[in-house]
């Protein structure tokens, strides 16, 4: 049930203890503890929302920057990673192969907002070697979910 | 001028379905629980091995057999899943969808005046084959209280001297019935025993959600006396691809295979390359879409207990099969009625034979969204039914 349960919840969050154990053929009590499991054990990390910042008047820059680090002695890249993340600005660090070590995503009011964040933060942390930021320009899909198509369905409408 | 018609085929009803069709395509802003296809498109990738097979110039007919690539991966298809043995050769047939299999099997194996049984309710196609092939149809009534399974019992009781061959249609449209190990052993002694034969009709078997499908043809004896027909419509969501296939004993299928190859020549080459990718790569699509199936499936089935709605639990295929008959109108009045007052559509089960009358067939191969929609409005429909 376990995988299930979080493919159901990874794209809808809000759904009723009732409709998950219906959907699953199991008591809702199962549900329940299953998922008081997962929370426990950090599988499930948080219930967010998917927002097309776009539709509303809100501005916001979202930026992907590559950096490269010169890891660590002792704690490699988790120091780094550690620096950078406690910036309440960035969105996500990922340690990538390739490249580059770590993709930061920032989430910025305006571009000068991220640009002051590179030069000012990021550029000056001693294990930081070169960043190089790329602006989103438009969003098509997030988190799996297209984002500029309501749900079209060209079926006939009847069929044996 | 003379009568251009055939009074064979004018005498076969149109299809049911039609007549509805018609009026809900009229209405606007419906949401139909109607249709009997994937709500899925195509998974991407089979979708591009049909897309490279063009890029690549792959526009010529195939063999009348079909590609023997495809026929390969059909082979170790029911080999891996149901440990059946075709010779790739000559046993195993690529057609335009499940339905031309059906019309030519039909065709390959009956004399005029034989007897072909059908149990209803089911798929709408067999009987008129049944009739163009100048065969006499023989329905068997399907009853609820059996979970709309064939016994032998009914089986038995059909048979005369005059049958040939015997429609299997699981797991069904459109009751979601299915057959298991158990139910299959039982007729397949009688079809044993009475030297007959099987259109074993399993287009839905990747569709099960109760143990795994069972085939008629891996039984003890039934290989030789069944035509087993499967496609990609309904496991990859391939519909408008119309792809389907036909295996069986060589002594028919060079006879389909005849027929076949002066009707249609060859199936459409380009579903045929795709058909390759999906069953060499298709697995987890399959698996993914059942267990989305599944979950829909259990949430109507819940839906209509709390409901009151009188329903078996359907294990098979994408339809559930709800019970009317406490409301004293046709099926038919009562899907128009709900189609005008509520703005949703379902099928009739009359469509599907005469003792589908009193039932709906209701389609999962819809979001969630949408039938959480659809039961809303069904619950409401039917409290205004039973206050009145």
């Amino acid at each position: 049930m376990r995988e299930e349960l979080l493919s159901i919840i990874e794209t809808n969050s809000r759904i009723g203890l009732n409709e998950l154990a219906v959907m699953l053929g199991v008591e809702e009590i199962d549900v329940a503890n299953e998922l008081a499991a997962l929370e426990a054990e950090g599988v499930i990390c948080g219930y967010h929302t998917l927002i097309d910042w776009e539709k509303t008047s809100l501005e916001k820059v979202t930026a992907l920057i590559e950096v490269r680090v010169t890891p660590k002695s002792v704690h490699g890249y988790d120091e780094v990673a550690q620096r950078i993340y406690n910036y309440p600005e960035v969105n996500s660090v990922y340690l990538i192969s390739g490249g580059f070590d770590l993709m930061v995503i920032l989430e910025g009011k305006s571009l000068r907002a991220v640009a002051a964040f590179v030069s000012e933060k990021l550029a000056t942390l001693d294990a930081v070697l070169s960043a190089s930021t790329h602006f989103i320009l438009k969003k098509y899909k997030d988190h799996g979910t297209i984002l500029d198509q309501g749900p079209t369905d060209e079926r006939e409408m009847i069929t044996p | 001028m003379r009568n251009p018609l055939s009074d064979v085929c004018v005498a076969i009803k149109p299809s049911g379905i039609r007549k509805f069709f018609d009026i809900a395509s009229e209405m606007k802003d419906v949401i139909s629980l109607g249709v009997g296809e994937p709500d899925f498109d195509t998974p991407q990738h089979i979708r591009d091995a049909g897309i490279y097979s063009l890029e690549k110039g792959r526009t010529f007919y195939t063999s009348n057999s079909g590609l023997k690539e495809l026929r390969t991966e059909i082979g170790n298809y029911l080999n891996r899943k149901f440990g059946l043995e075709y010779d790739g050769e000559d046993e195993i047939l690529v057609t335009v969808g499940g339905s031309e299999a059906i019309d030519i099997a039909i065709r390959a194996m009956v004399n005029p005046g034989d007897e072909v049984i059908i149990p209803q309710p089911c798929f709408v196609s067999y009987e008129p084959c049944a009739l163009m092939a100048g065969a006499k149809p023989v329905v068997i009534e399907l009853k609820a209280e059996d979970e709309f399974r064939l016994t032998a019992k009914q089986l038995r009781e059909a048979i005369t001297d005059r049958t040939k061959l015997l429609v299997l249609p699981f797991p069904n449209n459109p009751t979601g019935a299915i057959m298991e190990r158990a139910d299959l052993e039982a007729i397949a002694e009688v079809i044993r025993e009475k030297d007959i034969y099987v259109l074993s009709d399993e287009i839905y078997s990747e569709l099960t959600y109760k143990g795994k499908h069972v085939t008629i043809a891996s039984l003890p004896g039934m290989r030789d006396r069944t035509i087993l027909i499967n496609g990609f419509s309904k496991a990859y969501a391939m519909t408008g691809w119309r792809l389907g296939y036909a295996c069986g004993p060589r002594t028919i299928l060079v006879q389909m295979r005849k027929l076949h190859q002066f009707a249609i020549m060859c199936a459409p080459t380009t579903s045929q390359y795709a058909a390759v990718e999906a069953l060499r790569n298709g697995d987890e699509d399959v698996e993914q879409m059942c267990t989305s199936y599944n979950q829909r499936r259990r949430f109507l089935v819940n839906a209509f207990r709390e409901m009151g709605l009188e329903c078996f639990e359907p294990y098979g295929a994408f339809y559930i099969f709800p019970c009317i008959k406490e409301f004293n109108m046709t099926s038919e009045e009562f899907a128009t009625r709900f189609l005008e007052e509520e703005k949703v559509a379902l099928v009739p089960g009359s469509a599907f034979g005469d003792c589908g009358e009193g039932y709906l067939r209701v389609s999962y191969a819809s979001s969630m969204e949408n039938l959480k929609i659809s039961m809303a409005r069904l619950k409401h429909f039917i409290t205004r039914l039973r206050a009145q």
